[in-house]
């Protein structure tokens, strides 16, 4: 069974669709990443997904709950990290993580330990009883993660996680949230609108655009359905560019294409092919000069469907 | 109801620690403190009062005289904790309770718990409540032991009773406004706004009962008196003078309280008193149950108003989208 799973989920403010029919499933242990331009309904989504908005239509379930009508059974077992993390800034960093555990019914030891644990993974264990309004925007980034900890929840969503910090920290949330993913069997909903971050981490993408799921899948299933199976695109530079190395080429398992070049060919191909192509090169008596490869990013797909959407 | 617990211990700490909480008693202890023993303050009337005999013949509840004896160009402490105490104090607790946690981001995190939304809001309404209660019990009780010591007269069982029934009661009030100013927490965005808001309300109720204008104008307007006014006019000019007195919540409570606290008033309507002024009332006081029994009505009103507030409040935000921007 998904753990989340969405059927037609549709939000309208007024006229305006922010999202629109939504069909999204995400299984347990993934680190699910929610990938669109702003406004494309990714915050929406994510409310809806924990019952803080109520869908004009169709029916949001996480871990077979509704949504919309067992609220509170998914916000049980759901961590949410909002976009703009608030903390109460005249608490400590304990105070406000301790708070959490006793609104999830916990005993007052038991939020007392987890809060201190949390504290502990994400690297803030001297900060515990600093008042938070002494926290950098990373910092509280970092405790948003904790808070989640002390819940312990089986999914964890968080809203552009990485926004507003800087290029350290944002490797360092990142980091931090792949490894609780890999350590708790977490299932992770990430959403942004930077590529390279949910590169990093993901294993499984949604890219939405304007209320649509435009493509959802494996990292590399999307880019091949993508880019038509181009993955990869070799230039070759040659002394001499002859017909029969040409056809030679052509013949390797895995071309797609082969296009002259001033001085050379490029090939496109579905995996690594170099170790072939230069064996060829040299079987029909070519002489390469150099070899460049370059394997097309998410960034390429999703400006891609960037431009179609 | 874990839930519960849990934030409103957070919010009653909140309260109670913080600077807002800390100010809001001292100016509460203070004003009253003045009101009675300053040197323009009650007790030198309380003492003439206590000397001579009046029309009801109150003698026997000298103790609650302190507390609805005017002084000397400064109002009674009914009158200020009725006029600007309870409700300065209901407002400055509740006028953010719900927009600043939005605006700071916490309420999209707190939400997220596994706790329901009125939750939040009635941990907030009680916590409020009750600080309400500590503060006015701990007013009451200061100025009544200075007044032990100042006019030597311990409180009857009664007038302990009726003290007691005043500080539940005044809290309800307290809670009216709290509710009132919670209400434009949920609605408005903007801290400041809802604050003006509940401020705006506040000051246009205490002028209109400060001055009596519309009141007087209203009773003008539908029956001109004139020397030859009949006797059954004059009492429907005052009836619906006080009629109109009683759309302000501070005139209604006020009145409730003082029939409380002086046990020598007979009727909660004023007008009534005046024309017993005369031969025709016998000198004595009500007991407990009567006058309880003449002030059922006001307290009706606060409590149906109060339900309103919540009804709205409750209604607003609990489909309210919570967008942390």
């Amino acid at each position: 069974m998904s753990i989340v799973e969405t059927k037609d989920l549709t939000k309208k403010y007024g006229k305006i669709t922010a999202v629109d029919g939504l069909n999204l499933r995400i299984e347990e242990g993934d680190i699910f990443g929610f990938l669109g331009p702003n406004g494309a309904g990714k915050t929406t989504t994510i409310l809806m997904l924990l019952g803080l908005t109520e869908p004009t239509s169709g029916i949001a379930l996480v871990a077979g709950y509704n949504t919309t009508r067992e609220p509170l059974k998914v916000k049980r077992i759901t961590g949410y990290v909002p976009e703009n993390v608030g903390f109460y800034e005249d608490l400590t960093a304990a105070q406000n993580l301790i708070y959490t555990g006793r609104l999830n019914g916990l005993s007052d030891r038991l939020a007392d330990k987890r809060a201190l644990e949390a504290l502990e993974i994400v690297g803030l264990p001297r900060a515990a009883e600093r008042n938070v309004s002494e926290f950098s925007r990373g910092m509280k980034q970092r405790l948003a993660i904790a808070d989640i900890l002390v819940k312990q929840p089986k999914i964890a969503i968080m809203d552009e996680p990485t926004s507003g910090i800087d290029p350290e920290g944002i490797v360092q949330v990142l980091d931090l949230i792949a490894r609780i993913a890999k350590e708790t069997r977490m299932t992770i909903v990430m959403s942004s609108h930077q590529l390279y971050q949910v590169q990093r981490i993901c294993n499984r993408v949604g890219i939405l655009m304007e209320g649509h799921l435009v493509a959802e899948g494996l990292l590399e299933e999307l880019s091949r359905e993508a880019m038509g199976g181009i993955q990869f695109r070799i230039e070759v530079k040659l002394t001499e560019v002859t017909q029969t190395i040409v056809e030679a080429i052509k013949q390797i398992k895995g071309v797609l294409g082969v296009e002259p070049l001033a001085g050379g060919l490029i090939i496109n191909c579905s995996e690594d092919l170099r170790p072939q192509i230069a064996k060829k090169i040299v079987d029909t008596g070519g002489l390469m000069v150099e070899m460049k490869i370059q394997s097309y990013a998410l960034e390429d797909i999703y400006l891609k469907y960037f431009r179609e959407g | 109801m874990r839930g519960l617990v849990a934030i409103f211990d957070k919010e009653l700490a909140d309260y109670l620690i913080s600077w807002r909480g800390i100010i809001l008693f001292a100016v509460a202890l203070l004003v009253t403190v003045v009101a009675i023993y300053g040197p323009a303050g009650a007790l030198v009337n309380i003492r003439e009062q206590l000397g001579e005999p009046t029309q009801f013949g109150q003698t026997q509840f000298v103790f609650l005289t302190l507390f609805t004896t005017s002084g000397a160009g400064s109002y009674a402490f009914l009158f200020f904790i009725t006029m600007f105490i309870v409700p300065i104090v209901g407002i400055v607790l509740g006028f953010d309770a719900i927009n600043r946690e939005k605006n700071s981001g916490t309420l999209s995190r707190l939400l997220s718990q596994p706790i329901y939304r009125d939750t939040v809001f009635n941990a907030k309404f009680l916590a409020g409540t009750v600080t309400m209660a500590i503060m006015l019990t701990s007013v009451v009780l200061l100025v009544s032991g200075l007044g032990m010591r100042a006019i030597g007269v311990p409180p009857s069982s009664e007038e302990a009773l009726r003290l007691f029934l005043f500080l539940v009661l005044t809290t309800l009030y307290g809670s009216f406004w709290l509710g009132l100013s919670m209400l434009f927490s949920v609605f408005f965005e903007r801290v400041a706004t809802s604050a003006m808001a509940s401020i705006a309300i506040w000051i246009f109720f205490l002028l209109y009962t400060l001055t009596g204008f519309i009141p007087t104008a209203v009773a003008n307007m539908r029956v001109p008196l004139s020397d030859t006014s009949t006797t059954q006019e004059v009492i429907r000019y005052y009836s619906i003078q006080v009629a109109a007195e009683r759309v302000s919540p501070i005139y209604l409570f006020q009145e409730a309280m003082y029939v409380l606290l002086s046990p020598g008033t007979r009727t909660a309507t004023e007008y009534l008193q005046i024309y017993a002024s005369g031969a025709e009332w016998q000198p004595g006081s009500l007991p407990l149950s009567q006058t309880m029994i003449t002030i059922w009505p006001h307290l009706v009103t606060f409590v149906a108003i109060a339900a309103v507030f919540f009804g709205v409040s409750y209604y607003k935000f609990t489909r309210e989208e919570i967008r942390s921007t």
